[in-house]
């Protein structure tokens, strides 16, 4: 059988599929339709220093495949998680990961240097590409100077790996990802929702109580994909892909683009057993293709 | 409970009127225990511009046949496309999801339904009535054709009928129903699906009479298993997901649910 593990800086994942953060609970939510310990790695709901409400209901609006939502980081805060939702991971052998968030540097800091003494957490994300709360998250994500500064700062602080997951709705993601690789990011995960809007005609009404949100759902995969092709290029970091992958196929092409691993978000709203079925077509196709090592399809398009 | 994804056959479609449709589901494999008030995810294959699954309450189900009813409002694309499903067709269905209307035992209570809120009512009232429950039910709609099922609900008890239009039972909305007029109701639960507002109208009624009033709400969802907190409704503890933590609530749980609130009642509104 062909050889299905990847390596993204120290992290050693069985398989190159990943949840994408926010989509997939904190693992438990899933135990009934798969074995979580089969993928290679979870990223679990965003954590912030302080607990957050997230924004009002209507937080979702379905839209032409895919979703806008706004929940804005709902979430008891990183002390809770610490004490009540840890332990509860402790279950998973696999690679567990965790998003960090948070509308100041130092609350990315705190959470980061409570993380870090986390042995069951083997790396944090950092969102700085939220596009639903008011301050900070995407914030950070959109300019190069914020982008370092919070990276660097976070870097100090954190021993194991560190990913930075980057918001699509900038002018040159290529330009953020490498002030956060210069600025000590391990590895970089694209893309966070684009910002999108989604008007009830009828009521003459925004559906959000936000008015924008984030899009998500395949409708964002050529955008995606794109973009993964552009940072694996610019970076010598590992790019995780993230963006509208439903099939094996998808995670694929994000593979050929120059993805290390790849997150499956939306998807898992519709089918929770898509990322399984996703590794499992991976499986398929290597070996219609006679491939022995996934690692021979990063960055693998033909010229 | 354990959740499941499992593929239905559809037996019968039968249109109830202009926007309604009961669906009747044989499950291709040994149906799993499902609480009265629970809800299922129904993927929806045959709609391009539906991406997410609908949610639809457990309607009845027949263990024995090893089938289950859908009741299907026509509201967009994605429940259109549903209504429009022909026999013997493939549909799959993630369920069962969420809490239950708690089971009262041995007691008078009553049921409220409003519109197709009546949905969940039928599968509740059958548990009811085995649990030696005197049921009594209130069916509310704009007019005679907005009555769903009435004639269905009345081998579980006393079926009371009220039409905005006054085309079916008492005229006025069901918060006005004459079986409120008691000083004291005799009911010990009131159990209510419909409308927002029609709902927190019932639960003024229940909260002053010191009666503990269900309701079973339907927000817009899209993981249906907690994944996602998409589906939120404001509580007196903090947002709490209606797919995991409903969509069942004590209405006195729910923020801007109390008497004090001002309130509207219309059905299908």
């Amino acid at each position: 059988m062909a050889n299905l593990s990847v390596n993204i800086h120290k992290l050693n994942l069985k398989n190159p599929v990943l949840t994408a953060s926010g989509t997939f609970g904190y693992g438990e939510e899933f135990d009934d339709f798969i074995d979580v310990n089969a993928l290679g790695g979870i990223l679990v709901k965003a954590t912030t220093s302080k607990h957050r409400e997230g924004n009002p209901y209507p937080r979702m609006a379905e839209t032409p495949m895919g979703m806008l939502n706004a929940v804005g980081l709902q979430n008891k805060g990183v002390d809770y998680f610490v004490e009540s939702i840890y332990p509860k991971l402790l279950k998973y052998s696999n690679c567990i990961i965790a998003n960090v968030s948070d509308s100041t540097v130092e609350g990315y800091v705190e959470v980061a240097a409570k993380m870090n003494k986390l042995e069951h957490i083997s790396a944090i994300e950092l969102n700085i590409s939220c596009p639903n709360v008011k301050e900070g998250g995407m914030a950070f994500g959109t300019s190069c100077p914020s982008a370092t500064a919070v990276t660097r700062a976070v870097r100090e602080v954190y021993d194991k790996t560190l990913i930075v997951k980057l918001s699509p709705n900038v002018t040159s993601i290529v330009e953020i990802a490498q002030a956060v690789e210069a600025a000590g990011a391990d590895a970089v995960s694209l893309i966070n929702t684009l910002l999108g809007m989604a008007i009830d005609a009828e009521k003459r009404k925004p559906v959000l109580s936000t008015i924008t949100g984030g899009l998500s759902g395949p409708a964002i995969k050529p955008v995606a994909l794109r973009m993964v092709w552009q940072v694996a290029r610019a970076v010598k970091i590992p790019v995780i892909g993230i963006g509208g992958i439903t099939t094996a196929t998808d995670a694929i092409e994000f593979l050929l683009a120059g993805a290390s691993a790849i997150q499956v978000g939306t998807a898992n709203f519709i089918d929770p057993q898509a990322t399984t079925k996703i590794i499992k077509g991976i499986e398929d196709y290597l070996e219609r293709h006679q491939i022995s090592d996934v690692n021979q399809l990063i960055g693998g398009l033909i010229s | 409970m354990k959740k499941h994804i499992l593929d239905f056959r559809v037996i019968s479609n039968q249109p109830l009127n202009d926007n309604h449709n009961l669906l009747e589901l044989e499950c291709n494999e040994a149906m799993p225990q499902m609480l009265a008030g629970q809800f299922a995810e129904v993927r929806i294959d045959g709609s391009p511009t539906t991406y997410l699954r609908r949610p639809f309450s457990i309607h009845r189900v027949d263990y024995a046949k090893n089938t289950m009813h859908l009741l299907i409002k026509s509201v967009g694309d994605g429940t259109r496309s549903l209504a429009n499903i022909e026999t013997g067709n493939s549909v799959n269905i993630m369920l069962p999801l969420g809490n239950g209307f708690p089971i009262s035992e041995n007691s008078e209570v009553l049921l409220v339904g409003g519109g197709c809120g009546v949905a969940p009512l039928w599968y509740l009232a059958e548990q009811l009535n085995k649990s030696d429950n005197k049921v009594t039910m209130l069916i509310g709609g704009r007019s005679a054709k907005d009555i769903l099922l009435a004639d269905e609900y009345s081998r579980f008890g006393k079926v009371l009928i009220a039409t905005e239009d006054g085309s079916h039972g008492e005229t006025g909305m069901v918060t006005a129903h004459s079986v409120f007029r008691s000083e004291k109701l005799p009911f010990s639960a009131i159990y209510c699906c419909g409308p927002d507002g029609m709902m927190k109208a019932i639960s003024h009624i229940a909260e002053k009479q010191n009666i503990p009033c269900f309701v079973s709400l339907e927000n817009t969802m899209a993981c249906g298993i907690g994944a996602c907190l998409c589906c939120v409704v404001d509580t007196h503890q903090g947002n709490r997901c209606v797919c995991t933590e409903g969509p069942v609530f004590n209405s006195k749980e729910l923020k801007g649910w109390s008497a004090e609130t001002e309130v509207g009642c219309s059905i299908d509104r």
